[in-house]
């Protein structure tokens, strides 16, 4: 309680209110400094590829760019999908945005899936080479993104059934849609980086 | 009901983090108020510093006469890894952690951290990458020992061809520091940008506020880099990858920019704050106003920005080609301009200042004092030939112990005995602490101002036994290193029985300004609770008749009153 002896033109601010609301400051924050993690990946590809004597595993002169790309096909367009997610969300069409939002779990899995198959398929090793253990240390360090996308999605799409949800804003709903965006940005690079430039 | 200019609903709902238990136990629980975490680190980090002080002793034993008599040679690089390591990851940033916890909120009107929960976990952390660490000492091969700096191809090197080695152990320690501090970073930045007291713009912020906020960014820009090496080195030394290894076509230079990008910058992490702490005590102690403030707050950032593109002057001596040097050196030199603004603006502040000398303010004077000498031995490694010269002899030994320890150490020191009646609720014996503080400055001085000599006639570092020729040196140094030993019991009596049984502290016993200022010692929990006041100047107008916050009086009052 305000004590009575003072000026009442003094804007006294309780302490309460400043709890709330800072999550997507801090998440946004940690993006910026996890995607200096991928940045040193990729200058480290960058240094190694340019530098080592020897780049591709012995028996290989290059990497299979047809399956990969299908996947970044999907992995990009599920930006835009889940784009349309949060707007039903916004638009309060809470069944849209469950539906929407599924989808774009769906693509995830498959991206993830098409990863596995690739890796199954591969004729080198982590052990084979710098590029071996680039290569694996890039596409892991990514696919552990996705697959974390993915789990967060679930968890988002668990919190829509809770009675009263969403009513205070929809922070969790857009760090996660920017995280997604993100992972896909840093695949868009990887992509070119592996991929493209051989 | 006399609250009507803010949501009511915020006001009514239910504090969300409950006040943990209000006795000793709280400090040993998940307690996510961040001046309980405060303390949490403040003292886990002493605990460290004995520790790794005890590890450095012994350093200096083996030292202190020309052959390795005391210790085989490898038990010897264990010994002076695991002291970096130890003083570095578990004192160092704990320990300033632990002050910048204490301080935002308090400093800024807040009332705790933006993401409590966090912060505690980001604590809890300390404990656990700690044990990680020391049980290194208990594997077969024994702790990590290619020095703090983990250089391939001596750190994946496993002889024994155990999964769980020590420098296995040392890797997974220094990753799970690296994500307590990028917790302990997103949360002080976004504290700092969003929970600031009303009025507090950035210029009105205090330069302690303003060099956590430089530092923390730094540690978001630069430990993922340090993060993503590490995960390959491991990968390295575990999973038999070739990143940093000739045989296998990788490069073990590459390492060297991954570590140094980051950790050397982490310098300026740890040496920031110090100098926030520099720039807050010299007003209070000489009765000015900070002399340029402004340039002082900016130059906090120039040294951020410059300090990312420095770190290639450790690397001169390691095939570094000479355009690259010579643009590092550049950068490095500039490095100067930054912190000389900060310099002179302290010495101007000292300048006709009515000085009190009192613990805080030798420390202060001290750290300054030892921070200029070590600053020009700075400049002299950044210049090429010079440090293709003494570059890993004991002179760079010097010359980095006098900023990390005569310069941080000393001002983390001042810190602890400035704000020591503001937190505890008590005052320390100022008797015990100029023992200290003379302790410190006689044992810092006498163990490594001899080290630049030997350094400079040649004496490399990193190694169990000398030339004999360097022996006058090194027993002054290990002389250095036992004072500085038993500089720590005055230290240790003076807190505890202080915090024990000290007399109680008033709410401001230095006549200080500052928002931390206006609140009872120790501050309540939510530190203004409802009332947080409006800044109207920055906090450094000593003899100046400009008013510090809105109706400062009401808060003089209230600070008073028992909670």
């Amino acid at each position: 309680m305000l004590s009575e002896n003072k000026s009442t033109t003094i804007n006294h601010i309780p302490g309460h209110v400043k709890h709330d609301g800072h999550n997507m400051t801090g998440f946004i924050i940690f993006l910026c400094s996890e995607s200096i993690i991928f940045f040193a990946f990729f200058v480290g590809y960058g240094i190694l590829k340019v530098t080592a004597p020897v780049w591709y595993p012995e028996g290989i002169d290059g990497i299979a760019v047809k399956e990969p790309l299908i996947n970044t096909v999907i992995l990009v367009s599920s930006s835009f999908v889940i784009y349309f997610a949060e707007k039903s969300l916004h638009k309060k069409n809470l069944w849209g945005f469950r539906f929407i939002w599924f989808i774009t779990m769906l693509m995830g899995s498959y991206f993830v899936y098409g990863q596995y198959i690739e890796w199954s398929e591969l004729s080198f090793s982590l052990q084979s080479g710098v590029f071996g253990g680039m290569f694996y240390l890039l596409t892991g360090f990514h696919g552990l993104h996705v697959i974390t996308g993915i789990l967060l999605m679930g968890l988002m799409l668990y919190r829509s059934f809770l009675p009263n949800n969403y009513k205070g804003g929809e922070m969790g709903v857009e760090s996660v849609s920017l995280f997604w965006h993100f992972v896909d940005v840093i695949w868009i690079i990887l992509f070119v980086l592996i991929y493209l430039w051989q | 009901m006399t609250i009507i200019n803010y949501d009511q609903r915020l006001v009514k709902s239910k504090n969300p983090y409950p006040k943990g238990p209000n006795d000793w136990k709280r400090f040993f629980s998940f307690n996510t108020d961040a001046k309980v975490i405060g303390i949490q680190y403040i003292v886990t980090a002493l605990f460290f510093l004995l520790l790794g002080g005890l590890l450095g002793m012994l350093v200096r034993g083996e030292l202190i006469t020309p052959p390795s008599d005391l210790f085989d040679p490898t038990v010897y690089n264990g010994l002076y890894t695991m002291h970096g390591t130890v003083m570095l990851f578990l004192f160092l940033f704990p320990m300033l952690s632990g002050l910048t916890n204490l301080l935002v909120p308090p400093m800024i009107g807040a009332p705790d951290m933006a993401f409590p929960k966090l912060n505690a976990l980001a604590f809890w952390l300390v404990p656990v990458f700690s044990i990680i660490l020391l049980l290194s000492f208990f594997v077969p091969g024994g702790p990590a020992s290619s020095g703090w700096w983990s250089y391939p191809p001596i750190s994946i090197q496993n002889p024994l061809g155990k999964m769980i080695n020590g420098e296995m152990l040392w890797i997974t320690a220094i990753s799970l520091s690296g994500i307590s501090s990028i917790m302990g970073a997103v949360n002080f930045v976004t504290t700092i940008i969003r929970m600031r007291a009303p009025g507090m713009g950035f210029f009105k912020m205090p330069i302690f506020i303003w060099t956590v906020l430089a530092a923390q960014l730094l540690q978001l820009l630069g430990l993922p880099a340090l993060t993503g090496g590490a995960i390959m080195l491991f990968f390295d030394l575990s999973f038999g990858t070739s990143f940093f290894r000739i045989e296998g076509g990788g490069d073990p230079v590459l390492f060297q920019h991954f570590f140094w990008f980051y950790s050397h910058p982490a310098v300026y992490v740890m040496v920031l704050p110090v100098f926030g702490i520099f720039s807050e005590l010299f007003p209070v102690y000489a009765r000015k106003p900070l002399f340029g403030y402004k340039f002082v707050a900016v130059a906090s950032f120039g040294i951020t920005i410059l300090s990312l593109v420095v770190w290639v002057h450790h690397m001169f001596y390691t095939g570094t080609p000479m355009w690259m040097r010579n643009l590092f050196m550049f950068t490095t030199m500039l490095i100067a301009v930054p912190t000389g603004v900060k310099v002179f603006a302290w010495i101007a502040t000292l300048w006709g200042g009515n000085l009190r000398l009192s613990t805080p303010m030798l420390f202060c004077l001290g750290g300054l004092f030892n921070f200029i000498f070590g600053g020009i031995t700075g400049v002299m490694l950044a210049t090429v030939p010079v440090d293709i010269h003494v570059g890993n002899t004991y002179f760079v030994v010097a010359h980095f112990h006098y900023i990390i320890f005569n310069t941080i150490a000393f001002g983390i020191f001042a810190g602890i005995y400035h704000w020591f009646p503001k937190f505890t609720g008590r005052m320390f014996y100022e008797g015990l602490g100029k023992v200290h503080f003379a302790l410190t400055f006689v044992g810092a001085t006498l163990n490594w101002l001899p080290l630049h000599w030997a350094g400079l006639l040649g004496m490399p570092r990193r190694v169990a036994s000398y030339d004999p020729e360097f022996a006058i040196w090194n027993v002054i140094a290990s002389i250095g290193a036992f004072i500085l030993g038993v500089a720590s019991i005055p230290f240790i009596l003076n807190m505890v029985s202080s915090w024990v049984r000290g007399k109680a502290a008033p709410p401001n016993p230095w006549k200080a300004i500052g928002l931390e200022w206006l609140l009872p010692s120790p501050p309540p929990h939510e530190n203004f609770e409802d009332d947080i006041p409006t800044v109207l100047n920055e906090p450094y107008c000593y003899g100046l008749d400009k008013p510090f916050v809105q109706d400062e009086q009401f808060y003089i009052d209230k600070s008073f009153k028992k909670h």
